[in-house]
């Protein structure tokens, strides 16, 4: 089976001074993560889930050690370089779904494409193509003021694959929404990355992800504790789960 | 890296802000923050109605001046507006602070706007957006602002002026001493000081905004 892998952490090392403390928020990473897969980061508060998830996604450069998407190594890229990379290859999701409010849902979902140059036929098309595999078809000119959370993380996930990227980071998507919601959005995130096999990365509390992952990486203390399989894991889920929502 | 500045320069024509889109994105912020702006377009406004309102009086002293009017009726207006000259002069003083005040006001106003919208810059760049297009939206909403309080200002004065001229000189004389093409002159140069203000204040606000690292903008609880 031919691997890509997608994201390569060495030897990963991410240390803030802050006065005349250093804090150590990463002690050696080292991760593989291959293409297609769906990956969740787990781990208590202040484990340095956050800092990692930063690293991965090119919005933290690593004190020490090398860290390659798409085997591009981001230490050496500069901002422009690392803008494009933000641009073309990764979207982003964010727990308080940050949708720009000045702008309707088709309009936050079309920006990226036009920072990549698309013109406007092109991006109102694949905007409003976007839109409807989500299910939002009915709402495109509606602002964020006027959808419901569940619709706006939706509109950021439309907006994160804007571009066709490569991997999808998602920062506690479900971390706003209510139970039902939370599990719509997680079953899409599933869906589009079973369809259009973007590799999808989430940094997260919610244990209803555990059982959409290939892989489950536990952070505690800046380091990997473990790694779970998605087999090993099947047997855990019955437990907690119980009852379905 | 060699040719980093082909480089950079490659990946600038590969990322887009198209200038309509980013006139649009910056009007609709002012309109979003209606309240704070009608307090940078009015600081503005007052400021370039005290400038437009001098350089009116001036304008329209000079040409009583020069008219040939009523031999007597001259002498009289001529040493009414010697007076009014002089006061003139310490005017332009007061004026040249106003706008100094009135630009700090409008850097505080606009640095009050990249703190609360941190979160919206830190996305856009999460996005891809280049620095060049934050300061770009920065700039041009605070122009707009300006632009806006400054032809308010610049008609306003002319109109006060005017009327405050005829109400002591008479509406014969003065209908016929307003030099209109001076008072066009004036009043684009009025719009153009009242616009750069606003834009020359906005500057450092605006480079306070690229500081903002997409990470810290994101993941800062508020």
């Amino acid at each position: 089976m031919a691997e890509e892998n997608m994201v390569r952490m060495i030897n990963v090392v991410k240390e803030y001074i802050m006065g005349t403390v250093t804090v150590n928020a990463l002690k050696k990473i080292n991760l593989v993560i291959e293409k297609g897969e769906y990956i969740s980061i787990m781990g208590p508060s202040g484990s340095g889930k956050s800092t990692l998830f930063n690293m991965i996604g090119g919005l933290d450069k690593p004190s020490q050690g090398k860290i390659y998407i798409d085997e591009v190594d981001i230490a050496q890229l500069d901002a422009y370089e690392l803008a494009w990379l933000r641009c073309r290859k990764i979207g982003y999701i964010f727990q308080s779904f940050n949708l720009i409010p000045v702008m309707s849902a088709l309009e936050n979902v079309t920006l990226p494409m036009i920072f990549a140059g698309l013109t406007q036929d092109e991006y109102t098309k694949k905007g409003v193509e976007i839109l409807e595999r989500i299910g939002l078809g009915d709402r495109i000119m509606h602002k964020p003021l006027e959808l419901s959370g569940g619709q706006q993380q939706r509109v950021a996930i439309a907006r994160a694959l804007a571009n066709d990227p490569v991997i999808i980071l998602a920062d506690e998507p479900t971390g706003n929404l209510d139970l039902r919601t939370g599990r719509e959005i997680i079953d899409l995130m599933k869906s589009l990355n079973k369809e259009k096999k973007v590799t999808i990365i989430t940094a997260t509390h919610d244990l209803k992800m555990l059982d959409v992952s290939d892989r489950v990486v536990w952070i505690r203390d800046g380091m990997v504790e473990r790694i779970e399989e998605r087999a090993d894991l099947d047997l855990k889920v019955g437990t907690i789960e119980g009852k379905e929502i | 890296m060699a040719s980093n500045e082909n480089n950079a320069a490659r990946i600038n024509r590969q990322i887009h802000l198209p200038f309509r889109r980013a006139i649009v994105i910056s009007m609709r912020s002012i309109k979003n923050r209606m309240v704070r702006s009608f307090i940078t377009v009015g600081g503005i406004f007052l400021a370039i109605t005290f400038l437009m309102a001098i350089l009116t009086s001036s304008a329209i002293t000079d040409k009583i001046q020069k008219k040939q009017l009523d031999q007597i009726q001259t002498e009289n207006i001529v040493a009414q507006t010697e007076a009014d000259k002089a006061e003139n002069a310490t005017q332009i003083w007061l004026i040249v602070i106003s706008l100094i005040v009135c630009g700090v006001g409008i850097t505080n106003a606009m640095l009050m706007s990249v703190t609360e919208r941190f979160r919206e810059i830190g996305t856009m760049k999460c996005l891809g957006a280049l620095n060049r297009f934050i300061v770009e939206l920065f700039i041009l909403e605070s122009a707009f602002q300006g632009l806006i309080g400054a032809a308010a200002g610049m008609s306003t004065g002319i109109i006060l002026t005017v009327m405050s001229f005829i109400w002591k000189y008479g509406w014969s004389k003065v209908i016929v001493s307003i030099p209109v093409l001076n008072l066009i002159g004036q009043g684009a140069m009025a719009i153009v000081i009242g616009t750069l203000l606003a834009i020359v204040a906005a500057v450092y606000p605006a480079r306070i905004a690229t500081k903002m690292m997409p990470a810290d903008a994101l993941t800062r609880e508020v």
